[in-house]
């Protein structure tokens, strides 16, 4: 079964870690990944720009509207993603267990839809 | 086969079953759904064959098989309808016969277990693995668990239905979780089963027969979880707790269904027998090193309440210890309180009373009743009548259970007839 593991933190409190800190969150990033490549469980993942970049659409009535910011307002903020492959919620919900993020942010756990 | 079955023989023989034969249909035919219905299916057919050529040897195994063979002929059934070919049916004709009759009683175990575990995973909600539990692994009818949770049986079943829907659609597994977390998964099935058990505990004042029901298949769950389980610290702490209350379930009300405190109860109605098989769980669970559950903890208090030949024979001091022990375990507003209460024995109502008003001034309290009716028998033992009036009137606002009202309100009446007095001076 694939998963989504969506990456939420507070992004102030990220903007807010020394450089040291920062290289030690960038390389425990790398090791991670590199552990769940090796195990086949891997299959994509990416690091989002900050909210303040992003933008929302909505199409009503035919027409487009474009908004600042993301859709909702909240403490945590969608920071980043990995899609694994896993054989069940435990085996997933193990590996987001170990992903840094989790140390102070949390992440959300979403089976993915299967097409048939 | 044995001699033609009666009707209430077979109804005994299916209460014994329906866990067991579930949970290994749910493990051969992997859908919770088709177990059910394969479940059904079976007992219907026993139903009008046991009758005729008698009650199988092996029941047990005869309700599995019947099950499965008619889950396959479902699925066939299906196939040809839908003329779509999956690789299921092949997969289910490998686990025949052969392997129901093998299995022996660590595999049916197993099976048991891999169900508690998925009913009480800990990504479906506290409700949904409570609802969960007492549908599939107790077996109790939609129509029951929707009783002991006060809503109709329509809400329940599509409550029953979205939590089965989030095990098939998360990938919940139907699995004994891995060594490494087993531990905390164990923690999270026992709050289940005390759950399920204090579900029925706190409401049970003769008035509705479900909660006598839960009671019961909250101490069938703590057992079989022993068996399962055996020489765990929590799981024989649990049991032990559930037995020494459940042992005083008949003195806690009289008659006429009020409310009996501990200290007035008729101690030659409490069960022996739960009694001293729970106080050799207090004493195995305690005696495994390495391990101190808070469920042992709160059996031993239990256990030092039924050990009094009366009331005044309580050792108090030694509650406050183990209290106190609680309290490092398992910070809670409630073992506050009873700790508080339990010191107000030793150390009297004024220091008793001074733990619980800072207790209170910490607004971390969620049973408001259980805080203002302590503080209101502390302050009526301090004499301070009208004070405890207060705090009698307070405990009444915020409780629903019609027991404890009458309680409540038989207290503040004996007051009113103090305080009522005419005072001189």
């Amino acid at each position: 079964m694939n998963y989504l593991l969506l990456i939420y933190a507070n992004e102030a409190d990220l903007m807010g870690l020394s450089e040291t800190a920062l290289q030690k969150v960038v390389s425990e990033y790398a090791d991670f990944t590199k552990s769940i490549v090796q195990a086949g469980n891997f299959k994509a993942a990416d690091r989002l720009k900050p909210v303040s970049s992003a933008s929302t659409v909505r199409v009503r009535n035919g027409k487009t509207m474009i908004t600042d910011g993301p859709f909702a307002e909240t403490r945590e903020q969608l920071g980043g993603y990995y899609l694994i492959e896993a054989k069940n919620l435990d085996e997933a919900t193990a590996i987001a267990a170990r992903i840094p993020g989790a140390q102070f942010g949390s992440i959300e756990v979403r089976p993915v839809w299967q097409m048939t | 086969m044995s001699e033609g079955a009666g009707a209430a023989a077979i109804e005994e023989v299916f209460r014994r079953e329906a866990g067991q034969v579930l949970a290994t249909l749910i493990r051969l035919l992997g859908d919770f759904d088709l177990a059910e219905e394969a479940q059904q299916e079976a007992f219907a057919t026993a139903v009008e064959q046991w009758p005729l050529h008698g009650t199988p040897a092996n029941p047990r195994a005869w309700l599995i098989s019947t099950g499965r063979n008619k889950a396959i002929d479902r699925i066939r059934r299906d196939i040809l309808f839908r003329t779509k070919i999956s690789g299921e049916l092949g997969a289910l004709e490998l686990n025949t016969d052969a392997a129901v009759d093998a299995a022996d009683e660590e595999v049916f175990g197993d099976d048991r277990l891999r169900l508690i575990f998925t009913c009480c995973h800990p990504a479906l909600n506290a409700e949904a693995q409570i609802a969960l539990t007492l549908r599939e692994v107790c077996g109790l009818s939609t129509q029951a668990v929707a009783r002991a949770f006060l809503v109709g049986e329509d809400t329940m079943a599509q409550r029953l239905v979205r939590a089965k829907k989030k095990i098939r659609d998360a990938g919940i597994p139907y699995e004994t979780p891995e060594p490494s977390v087993l531990e905390q998964r164990i923690e999270g099935v026992l709050a289940v089963v005390y759950g399920v058990f204090t579900e029925g505990y706190a409401a049970t004042v003769g008035m509705r027969l479900i909660d006598i029901e839960l009671c019961e298949e909250a101490i069938r769950l703590g057992r079989l979880l022993d068996t399962l389980l055996p020489d765990r610290a929590g799981v024989m702490g649990l049991l032990a707790l559930m037995l020494l209350h459940d042992a005083r379930r008949a003195s806690r009300t009289s008659d006429t269904g009020d409310v009996v405190l501990l200290e007035s109860q008729d101690r030659s109605r409490w069960d022996r027998r739960e009694i001293s098989e729970g106080l050799l769980l207090v004493d195995r669970s305690l005696s495994i090193r390495g391990q101190v559950s808070s469920y042992a903890v709160q059996a031993a208090i239990a256990a030092l309440h039924v050990r009094a030949e009366d009331s005044s024979a309580t050792d108090w001091p030694q509650i406050v210890g183990l209290y106190e022990v609680l309290l490092r375990l398992q910070p809670t507003p409630v073992i506050e309180l009873n700790h508080a209460v339990a010191v107000s024995m030793v150390d009297g109502p004024a220091r008793a009373l001074d733990l619980i008003d800072s207790l209170a001034a910490r607004g971390r309290v969620t049973q408001y009743h259980l805080l203002h009716a302590a503080r209101g028998r502390l302050l009526q033992k301090l004499g301070r009548m009208r004070e405890a009036r207060e705090a009698y009137n307070a405990a009444l606002s915020t409780t629903l259970l019609e027991p404890e009202r009458r309680f409540l309100a038989a207290r503040i009446a004996a007051i009113q007839g103090i305080c009522e007095a005419p005072v001189s001076g």
